[in-house]
């Protein structure tokens, strides 16, 4: 069976990662935001499944259900958060929402 | 029987903590019972060790309980314990019989007040420390109930505080007499650090070895000790708080004057009368304090209105007699008239206390008038009171005490003669300051209503305390009258043999004094009169001679001067930097916490990459 080189993989992950950082600090729509998370943590996830590959070992496998997993436990929250800040203040703006000031 | 001392101090500072604790939870009825009770049964078991002191007196005349030992200090050790010799037994009757009869009479005079429970709270605290006070084997537990007195007078006298002025005036109480007190407290030390033991009859006994008459450390200890003393028992130059703390209810100043607090100098100088015979200097300036505080202080009343100040004044002139007569040696006079003095000036404060209560609080004699016809239980007991105060010759009890003052005076020869012509003068103003409120108050027409009315628990004081003012004099007769001596010969292991006088010359012309007092007061005010106009003279002893201004101008003023001056010193700077900086550091800091959301994972995203590229390229 053929492998995803190791190097490339890696690559895959940083772009990956990357771009969500990007998406999280560039778009100012909270629902983006937290798809932007997402693809920050499948990045993760790409990360482990590589490495898992290139020694064998189940370990990435598991992580990447323990990512799978946080990121569902994530995603129901964030959206609870979204709703209730949305019924707060109309809007989708993250830059909105800065009522904690100092 | 000296198995049950520890009881005595004991049972009204746990009626006192018992009434704290419970403040709010007890009803009026528990408080008032347990305040009384507990001074009541401590006067029971002072009764029972007194009988038991009287039939079987103990081997050195003295009973001794030893407590526990309190703290060591190097080869310094301090018992706590209780002696009770003939002088602490005069003490101790007297705090407890009459401090119980003003804890009664306050139970009704109290009633519907703010504060019932924390008022006998305070009471009995009094109580108990003036009895450690009297009960201590050593100068620091003397001390402790030294500082407890003054702590309850200042509670006390600013119990309605609520009113600005009566808090005011317990800082005043307390702080003049703090003057006193660390006198007394370099004096203790000075007695520790060369003695080598605060055990009072220890170091009588050392002191009396060590030290020859007119020795400088004696003169210098019996002179701080003297401090103290002038401090709590208000006179020259500390007797400024005494007018002003007749803020307190009318109760507080009767335990205050007679049975408790100022007559605690008087006790310390008779305690510790080994010293002052040690210092000659010393002892007569004891008797010039007391001589130019009873004039100063008979001058003064005699210019009040107030039926309370003028009581106050007259303490301070009464306690100027007994400080006279430890003065001119005359120890057991100064016990003598402490004791009477204790029965009749209860009395007066109580009954003036009567008055005031039916009156709806008013105390210038001049809107009184009439009271004898309208309350006969205060006038006859005020009248009593008065004439003890006066020393009306024969029937009353202040008459043989004064007596036996002033024929000791008498009989000190050299300078003797002049502080007993002090003491006449004084007898004479007493006879006029006082008789002048009894017509002014109880004679002419009505200018007050009177409404209420008292029950037993007021009368019940009055009487016993009026007969004790009428009889309580007869334990102790002059030669010329049948030369009774029971006090003195109970005082006699304890205090020094007073000089006999066998002329009867001082003797007449002092009864003459009072009753020309007394004479002149019923010519001035026998018929109604107007409050006296303002004249300056008049106001200088309104003001008892202008101390309280002096002190102001020398003293107060100045302090709170160079406390405003001073506000900026250096360690207010020190201060108020640290404050300064860590709000700049906050305002800084503050400007980071914008509410953003993308700012916040941005320099995390940052502060993350920083700390791992350290990480790896370390």
């Amino acid at each position: 069976m053929a492998t995803v080189p190791l190097d490339q993989g890696l690559l895959l992950a940083a772009i990956l990662f990357a771009l969500g950082l990007v998406g999280v600090l560039v778009r100012r729509n909270l629902l983006f935001m937290l798809m932007s998370l997402e693809v920050m943590l499948n990045a993760a996830g790409v990360a482990f499944i590589v490495a898992g590959a290139r020694w064998a070992s189940p370990d990435g496998q598991i992580m990447f259900i323990l990512v799978l997993t946080l990121a569902a436990a994530e995603v129901s929250v964030g959206l609870a958060l979204i709703l209730l800040m949305h019924r707060r203040i109309p809007t989708l703006d993250a830059d909105a929402g800065d009522g904690l000031r100092g | 029987m000296q198995h049950v001392l520890w009881l005595v101090p004991t049972l009204p500072l746990l009626g006192s903590i018992v009434l704290m604790l419970g403040t709010g939870r007890l009803s009026h009825r528990a408080e008032a019972l347990i305040g009384v009770l507990s001074v009541g049964l401590a006067a029971v078991i002072v009764f029972a060790i007194a009988g038991a002191f009287l039939l079987d007196p103990p081997a050195g005349a003295a009973y001794q309980q030893a407590l526990w030992r309190w703290f060591a200090v190097g080869h310094f050790s301090f018992g706590l314990a209780l002696r009770v010799d003939p002088l602490s037994l005069l003490m101790m009757l007297i705090t407890s019989g009459v401090g119980f009869l003003i804890h009664l009479f306050s139970t009704e005079f109290m009633e519907g007040e703010d504060g019932y429970g924390r008022f006998f709270a305070y009471l009995n605290l009094f109580v108990a420390a003036m009895l450690l006070l009297v009960m201590a084997d050593n100068f620091l537990a003397l001390y402790a109930g030294w500082e407890g007195v003054g702590l309850c007078s200042y509670l006390l006298i600013g119990f309605w505080w609520r009113d600005p002025a009566n808090g005011l005036a317990a800082r005043k109480a307390f702080i003049v007499t703090r003057v006193g007190d660390t006198a007394f407290l370099i004096g203790l030390l000075l007695i520790a650090s060369r003695l080598g033991t605060l055990n009072i009859a220890g170091a009588m006994r050392d002191a009396a070895h060590t030290w020859h008459v007119g020795s400088p450390a004696a003169t210098l200890i019996a002179f701080l000790l003297l401090g103290g003393a002038v401090g709590k028992s208000a006179q020259l130059p500390l007797q400024t708080w005494l007018p002003d703390a007749m803020a307190g209810p009318t109760p507080v100043s009767a335990l205050i004057h007679a049975a408790t607090m100022v007559t605690a100098g008087v006790y310390l100088i008779a305690r510790t009368h080994v010293l002052f015979l040690l210092a000659p200097a010393a002892e007569i300036t004891v008797g010039i304090v007391g001589a130019a505080t009873l004039l100063l202080a008979g001058f003064s009343a005699l210019a009040q209105n107030d039926i309370k100040r003028i009581l106050a004044y007259s303490t301070m002139s009464q306690i100027g007699y007994m400080f006279l007569a430890l003065g001119v040696g005359a120890w057991r006079a100064a016990m003598f008239h402490f004791m009477t003095h204790a029965f009749f000036k209860a009395l007066l404060f109580l009954s003036a206390g009567t008055v005031t209560m039916r009156l709806h609080h008013e105390q210038d004699i001049y809107r009184m008038g009439g009271l004898a016809r309208r309350l006969p239980a205060a006038f006859w007991s005020f009248l009593i009171g008065s004439a003890a105060l006066a020393a009306l010759p024969l029937i009353t009890s202040g008459f043989y005490s004064k007596e036996a003052i002033l024929s000791g005076a008498w009989a000190d020869g050299n300078g003797g003669r002049v502080l007993w012509l002090a003491g006449v003068i004084g007898a004479f103003v007493t006879g006029i300051y006082i008789f002048r409120a009894v017509f002014i108050a109880f004679f002419g027409e009505e200018h007050t209503h009177v409404s209420g009315s008292y029950g037993w628990r007021v009368i019940v004081p009055l009487l016993v305390l009026s007969v004790l003012s009428l009889v309580g004099g007869f334990i102790e007769l002059p030669s010329a009258f049948g030369h009774v001596t029971l006090l003195s010969r109970l005082l006699a292991p304890v205090l020094p043999p007073t000089r006999e006088v066998t002329d009867i010359t001082p003797l007449l012309l002092a009864s003459a004094a009072s009753i020309l007092g007394i004479a002149l007061a019923a010519v001035l005010y026998w018929r109604p009169s107007r409050p006296p106009a303002e004249t300056p003279l008049w106001r200088f002893w309104h003001g008892a001679a202008g101390f309280d201004l002096l002190y102001d101008r020398l003293l107060v003023r100045p302090v709170i001067w160079a406390a405003r001056v001073d506000r900026d010193d250096f360690i207010d700077s020190f201060y108020d930097g640290i404050a300064w900086a860590t709000q700049a550091l906050h305002r800084a800091i503050r400007r980071t916490q914008t509410g953003r959301v993308r700012l916040y994972a941005a320099s995390l995203a940052i502060g993350s990459v920083g700390l791992i590229a350290i990480a790896v390229l370390r």
